[in-house]
């Protein structure tokens, strides 16, 4: 049974009471994460800055739990949701645990000192977060990533049931991506924690999201689950993007085909026509590919690169239909290249196409 | 952890120890020559009257007890603008109140009263609000910390030609008192100024202390106070208030002193090595108090028996310091958020 946490009702955000985004209608509910996207500018972290009251409702209601939250204390809320915001602090002298500390605030007593007991939560959310040897350092003298994860442990300590995180893999390599967003989903997982958050990265958002919430213009154009949100076309169209693909399986950008009549013909095949695939879109040379199959490694990036793709059946050997439209278009084409060494029976005829390029020789190396 | 707190006591026990030293150096010092017999015999037995207990005591007094609600009112500021370079006077908060005080005993001088400590106090405070105001005005438009710095200045010009034209126009009799004042200096605290000062500042300095919780959270940036639970409008009201009546006190009895609020700060900062408030409050307040004992000690015997203006010499040793601040964080950096 799906219990609801964070609900936005009919929420309008904006600036000075001027509705920027309206009629939000979000539901969150435990242990999910729910991932805003869109372009650049459209309000991503307008909706967050609301929820976590930093901006003033222009209109609706965000409840947490059933409650809503403008009738709640600072002190309620702060022990129900907690932030991971994009802004740099520059907190003097601190030390990573203090940082990290910072978040037992809505626990601690008149003069925020802290008890044994906010200090083993300390050391198990610096721990969680695998920071535990940072401890010590000074925070302002730690890397980007390092700094996330101190910050994510601060949020951790305040022991929150709902975590608003605003782009919290901005700054960060590859690697420190992947490492804050496997920490997240563990502590998802772990505490049944309910987090919201906006990312720019679709590969990521369409990995780790469990809904996805798009914004775009005035109001959220599009929600539901990534299988749904995340289609080729709905992306390109949804960033505005005219140039270049999106690939929805592996959820990556491929860059815009060069056009005009086919130059150079590819015989490729499971993976490795991929390579020269790129460097010729790289030239600018226009090129056709073939024989392959369509659920050749080859065939998305040939199809998204190539000015024309010659195209075979699953799990058929190559036709003599295929062959022949591969010959034709091949003998236009000043040049062959084919990164293939061995062939099999499924595609025999390609050997053939080698075979006949070789015999013209049109065949090169790139 | 405990490593920690014994380096705190370690620093807290020298300050104390300098403040007591500075305070009996102070005492000691001066035109008139006394043993350290004297002094301690003195000291036993008070009398409010004589050079001891009616002239240096109070003075003395003033100066620590002044100086350290100036070092507290300059961290309070850097605090709420997230930048090590504001203070009450460069930020021109100090001038607004010169400018007020200056204009309420021109015109009671003229009437022939004299004013209380609590109207002077008032009259501090009401210029001290109007220059915050006006700061407060920029700094929404002002995005670099140095540009606001240099805002300030300009204000506490304008303030300072105001009062230069007011004091031109006073009775003669009234400008050589006014003068000093204007220039800075501890000289002439009556006891009852002492009171009312202890009162004013212990006051304000329990409230301040009672606030450290929710300033180590600013201190994280307003959006993480917030989401730990400071109500942001009541704490920024707070944090202005306080720092506003210290430094309105301090300019209301001494006149306008520079520096003070941000040098002490600082090198508190750099002994106990932290930035937290509640350790950062009542050591600012010593270090305030001791840094200022120095520099009117300095300024009551380099020259003697000239007095130099307390302004002077607390920029000597002041200045610098914030020219080390400025140009080390490169203009300084305004919290990020808008």
């Amino acid at each position: 049974m799906r219990e609801i946490y964070l609900r936005t009702e009919d929420l309008s955000v904006g600036y000075n009471g001027r509705p920027l985004i309206r009629e939000i209608r979000l539901e969150l509910g435990r242990g999910e994460i729910m991932t805003l996207i869109g372009p650049n500018g459209a309000g991503k972290s307008t909706i967050l800055k609301s929820i976590i009251r930093q901006l003033e409702l222009v209109g609706g209601v965000v409840s947490l739990d059933g409650r809503d939250m403008a009738k709640l204390s600072e002190r309620d809320v702060a022990r129900r949701m907690s932030v991971l915001m994009t802004g740099q602090i520059h907190p003097e002298l601190m030390t990573c645990e203090d940082v990290a500390a910072t978040g037992r605030y809505p626990y601690t007593g008149r003069l925020g000192i802290l008890t044994r007991e906010d200090r083993q939560i300390v050391a198990q959310c610096l721990a969680l977060v695998h920071a535990s040897d940072l401890a010590d350092r000074d925070f302002s003298r730690i890397s980007d990533g390092q700094r996330q994860r101190v910050l994510l442990a601060r949020a951790l300590c305040q022991e929150p049931e709902v975590l608003v995180l605003d782009e919290p893999t901005s700054f960060l390599d590859i690697r420190h991506k992947l490492e804050l967003l496997a920490i997240l989903k563990d502590m998802v997982r772990q505490k049944q924690l309910a987090v919201v958050m906006s990312l720019h990265e679709l590969d990521l958002a369409q990995k780790i999201s469990d809904y996805v919430v798009c914004i775009r213009g005035d109001a959220v154009e599009r929600q539901g689950p990534p299988e749904e949100i995340f289609t080729a076309d709905y992306m390109m169209e949804l960033y505005g993007a005219a140039r270049g693909s999106y690939n929805a399986l592996f959820g990556s950008l491929e860059l815009e085909a060069a056009r005009g009549e086919p130059e150079v013909f590819v015989i490729g095949g499971g993976g490795a026509g991929i390579p020269v695939y790129r460097r010729l879109q790289r030239q600018g040379i226009p090129f056709a590919a073939g024989v392959l199959h369509e659920n050749d490694l080859d065939f998305p990036v040939a199809q998204a690169l190539s000015v024309r793709v010659i195209p075979e059946k699953p799990f058929q050997s190559v036709g003599e239909a295929a062959f022949q439209e591969a010959a034709a278009v091949m003998a236009r084409c000043r040049r062959v290249v084919c990164p293939l060494a061995d062939f099999g029976p499924m595609n025999e005829k390609n050997r053939l196409l080698r075979q006949a390029a070789e015999q013209a020789g049109k065949l090169e190396t790139l | 952890m405990k490593k920690v707190w014994i380096r705190y006591c370690a620093c807290f026990a020298l300050l104390a120890a300098l403040l007591v030293v500075l305070l009996v150096w102070n005492v000691r010092a001066g035109s008139v020559d006394f043993t350290w017999g004297e002094i301690i015999a003195a000291l036993l037995h008070p009398t409010g009257e004589g050079i001891i207990w009616g002239i240096r005591l109070p003075r003395v007094l003033a100066a620590a007890i002044l100086g350290g609600a100036l070092s507290v009112s300059g961290f309070l500021l850097q605090t709420f603008f997230a930048n090590p370079i504001a203070g009450p006077f460069v930020l021109g908060i100090s001038s607004g109140a010169k400018l007020t005080v200056s204009l309420v005993m021109v015109f009671l001088l003229g009437r022939g009263a004299t004013a209380g400590s609590l109207t002077l106090i008032a009259a501090a405070f009401a210029g001290s609000m109007l220059s915050m105001g006006f700061i407060l005005l920029l700094s929404r438009r002002v995005k670099r910390m140095s540009m606001l710095v240099i805002s300030g200045v300009m204000i506490g010009y304008i303030c300072s030609a105001i009062t230069d034209f007011v004091v031109t126009f006073a009775d003669d009799s009234n400008i050589v008192n006014l003068h000093n004042w204007s220039l800075g200096s501890f000289s002439g605290t009556s006891w009852d100024n002492i009171r009312i000062i202890s009162l004013v500042v212990f006051v304000s300095l329990a409230f301040t202390f009672l606030l450290s919780k929710p300033i180590g959270a600013y201190q994280m940036g307003e959006v993480y106070a917030r989401n730990m639970g400071v109500n942001i409008r009541r704490f920024r009201v707070e944090l202005i208030l306080l720092s506003s009546v210290l430094s309105a006190c301090v300019t209301a009895f001494a006149g306008p002193i520079s520096f003070v609020g941000i040098a002490a700060p600082h090198l508190i900062k750099g002994l106990f090595r932290t930035a937290r408030p509640i350790v950062m409050i009542p050591a600012c307040f010593l270090g305030g108090a001791a840094f200022c004992l120095g520099c009117d000690l300095i300024a009551r015997t380099a020259f003697a028996p000239t007095d130099m203006s307390i302004s002077s010499v607390t920029a000597v040793f002041g200045a610098p310091i914030v020219i080390y601040l400025m140009v080390s964080r490169k203009g300084g950096r305004m919290k990020e958020e808008s």
